[in-house]
């Protein structure tokens, strides 16, 4: 479901205010900027302030993952400014090999969110810009109710699929497997996929297409060489989007993996220890670091497309 | 500082990363495959064939993962039964037609009458809430220096799992409940300094709901505010800078042209919001499971699904949230449609 975002109207430098108006502006101008002086300071202020209710607890969580079990027992974060020689990266040693309380490295399980991630980016992405293309620009019978049909299915809650499809998977032999994740990950992502991208694919001129009919291209080499480039900035919109989901997912996971703890991505494993760790923060803070550090670097470095992305999908699930 | 010397299992990594590229290879192999055999249809055929070959498998994965398995979870809402069987209601033994059983169990069983009543709190505070801390922060930032700064702060926990972000405030609610133990949670700390008794703020029915809303609230606010802040850009400069010439305060401003500008934003922010929370089962699935009183339709799917073992009474509750959600996605795409004419 798109939530449009319409583009910010530059400003007119040019633009000049009529006669009446400048004067008026005048006679008011003193209480005016008082009035405006005084709102803006309160309003940076309450922006201030709510930037630092944000972010405090993230920070707090931060600064605890670098202090040693005994400090963060013995007394509150904030005082770790005052033991600045006393900050370790053992904790993080710790979550991420094994070690300490800690039986099962994190490590193994970032790796799983890797191996279930990528594959669940690339098989929609495929999926959906070939289809994509068939209901831009193939005529084929049926195709209008078949697109109004993927698009409405967006409706589906993924709750309403998932335990059908995880006795299929068992039943068949895939069950727990990182098979199973990925084509459910990649059935819940079609029909958003294929809406996002067949909308960017009706913005191409049909003079371009038309162009590369006439001269004989197949429709293979037209997606290949004209429509693949110029999607690329949706392909990677959606794809980030997309990884960012299945990475950050924990329902489809359980789900899907219940059994099979082996094969659990990052997220899994954190809120089991989340129950089974209770208090040892030096570990949880450092194992919450680890899993939330890859979507933070992709926030940092692709924000404009991360933000597009999650504009885009913001009702998926 | 010791170095961070990867000892997890290389050999077990290696066949993990074999087996994503087995299933990468796979995956390509198929449809190249598909795309070349219909590649050899010639004549009357041809586009036929190529439509097929490129919309078929995303069709065909649609269908089966998610319209058919849809279709079963309604069938089986109206068998009783332990497990969850495909050929559950087609005259097998273990799962016998029970009518609209599941469904009045949504209120007769002890305990979910009492989730319906925090699926409402959530409902109606979570996109209030967020849309309301968005909008005033959009607001405020709007134009001012290091805008771009101020919103990645807001917008970060949008980035976040809701499981990292649960933690996250597990960590802020911490409560030691030894007597006179130190509080080294910084709401408790904050508590005990000011000289009041700390609290169990996630243990403790019946507040413990409103503290799970709040960590929702704080992920949200930055989707609220980056779709609202690009609407109150998108307002054209000549309408504010007329307001301004005639007088108008800022809180006038605000009232009568950045407002109605936006209402459609708005809507659509409220909206989406209000499903991702109908959907939302992480933050309470981390917190306590929805075992202190505190939880919500989308946890209940999961725990009477598969930890309680009553697939019917589960299938029920997923048809509910699908009943939920469906009048606010169709709500909000006539929004869109009518923005967009």
């Amino acid at each position: 479901m798109t939530a449009a975002t319409p583009l910010p109207v530059p400003a007119d430098p040019a633009s000049e205010a009529p006669v009446t108006r400048a004067e008026k502006r005048k006679k008011r101008s003193s209480a005016n900027r008082a009035a405006t002086s005084l709102s803006s300071r309160t309003g940076s202020l309450v922006a201030i302030i709510m930037a630092v209710l944000w972010t405090t607890p993230t920070f707090g969580l931060l600064v605890t993952s670098f202090r040693t079990q005994a400090d963060i027992q013995d007394t509150g974060w904030w005082n770790a400014f005052g033991q600045l020689d006393r900050w370790t990266l053992s904790n993080y040693d710790m979550a991420f090999n094994g070690g300490g309380d800690n039986a099962t490295p994190m490590g193994d399980f970032f790796i799983n969110s890797i191996v279930i991630a990528v594959p669940a980016v690339f098989l929609p992405l495929l999926l959906a810009s070939l289809a994509a293309y068939a209901f831009a620009w193939i005529k084929f019978p049926g195709r209008d109710w078949l697109f109004v049909a993927v698009f409405a299915l967006q409706i589906v809650p993924l709750q309403i699929a998932l335990l059908p499809l995880a006795t299929w998977f068992t039943r068949v032999g895939i069950g727990g497997t990182f098979w199973a994740l990925w084509l459910s990950h990649t059935a819940f992502a079609l029909p958003l996929a294929v809406y996002l991208l067949h909308n960017f694919m009706k913005e191409i001129p049909p003079s371009l297409l038309e162009a590369a009919r006439v001269d004989g291209a197949s429709h293979m080499r037209i997606f290949l060489q004209v429509l693949l480039p110029l999607i690329t900035p949706a392909l990677a919109s959606f794809g980030i989007f997309q990884f960012l989901w299945v990475w950050n997912d924990l329902l489809v996971a359980l789900t899907m993996l219940g059994g099979s703890p082996e094969n659990a991505p990052i997220t899994m494993e954190l809120n089991q220890i989340s129950g089974t760790l209770g208090n040892r923060w030096y570990l949880l803070s450092a194992a919450a670091f680890i899993s939330i550090s890859v979507p933070v670097v992709v926030f940092v470095f692709m924000q404009r497309y991360f933000v597009r992305g999650l504009l885009a999908g913001g009702t998926k699930g | 500082m010791p170095a961070l010397a990867p000892t997890v299992s290389a050999a077990d990594a290696a066949s993990k990363f074999g087996t994503m590229f087995l299933g990468l290879a796979v995956f390509a192999a198929v449809f190249i495959g598909i795309l070349l055999i219909a590649s050899l249809f010639r004549g009357k055929y041809a586009e036929k064939a190529q439509a097929v070959a490129f919309a078929g498998p995303a069709i065909l994965f649609i269908a089966l993962g998610l319209l058919y398995p849809a279709i079963l979870t309604i069938q089986r809402s109206f068998y009783s039964g332990k497990f969850f069987d495909l050929n559950a209601g087609l005259g097998n033994a273990k799962a016998k037609f029970v009518g609209f059983d599941n469904f009045q169990k949504l209120w007769t069983t002890p305990g979910l009458p009492e989730v319906f009543l925090n699926t409402l709190w959530w409902v109606l505070l979570v996109p209030s809430l967020a849309t309301g801390f968005g909008l005033l922060y959009a607001v405020l930032v709007d134009k001012a220096k290091g805008e771009a700064v101020a919103k990645a702060l807001i917008f970060l926990p949008m980035a976040i799992s809701m499981v990292g972000a649960t933690l996250i405030w597990k960590f802020v609610y911490y409560f030691n409940g030894e007597p006179g133990g130190v509080q080294i949670g910084l709401l408790n700390a904050m508590l005990t300094g000011v000289g009041i008794n700390p609290h169990d703020f996630l243990g403790a029915f019946p507040w413990n709901t409103f503290f799970l809303i709040v960590i929702m609230i704080w992920i949200q606010a930055g989707f609220a505010m980056t779709v609202l802040s690009a609407a109150i850009k998108a307002i054209p400069d000549d309408i504010i800078e007329a307001a301004r010439l005639d007088g108008v305060s800022g809180i006038q401003l605000f009232r009568y042209v950045t407002l109605p500008s936006i209402r459609s934003s708005l809507i659509v922010v409220l909206t989406t919001i209000a499903i991702a929370t109908l959907k939302a089962f992480d933050i309470v699935q981390a917190s306590s499971g929805g075992t202190l009183h505190d939880s919500v339709l989308a946890n209940e799917f999961y725990r009477r699904s598969f930890v309680t073992q009553e697939p019917g009474l589960g299938a029920a509750i997923a048809i509910v949230i699908f009943l939920l959600v469906t009048p606010i996605i169709v709500f909000n795409v006539i929004q869109m449609r009518k923005d967009q004419a």
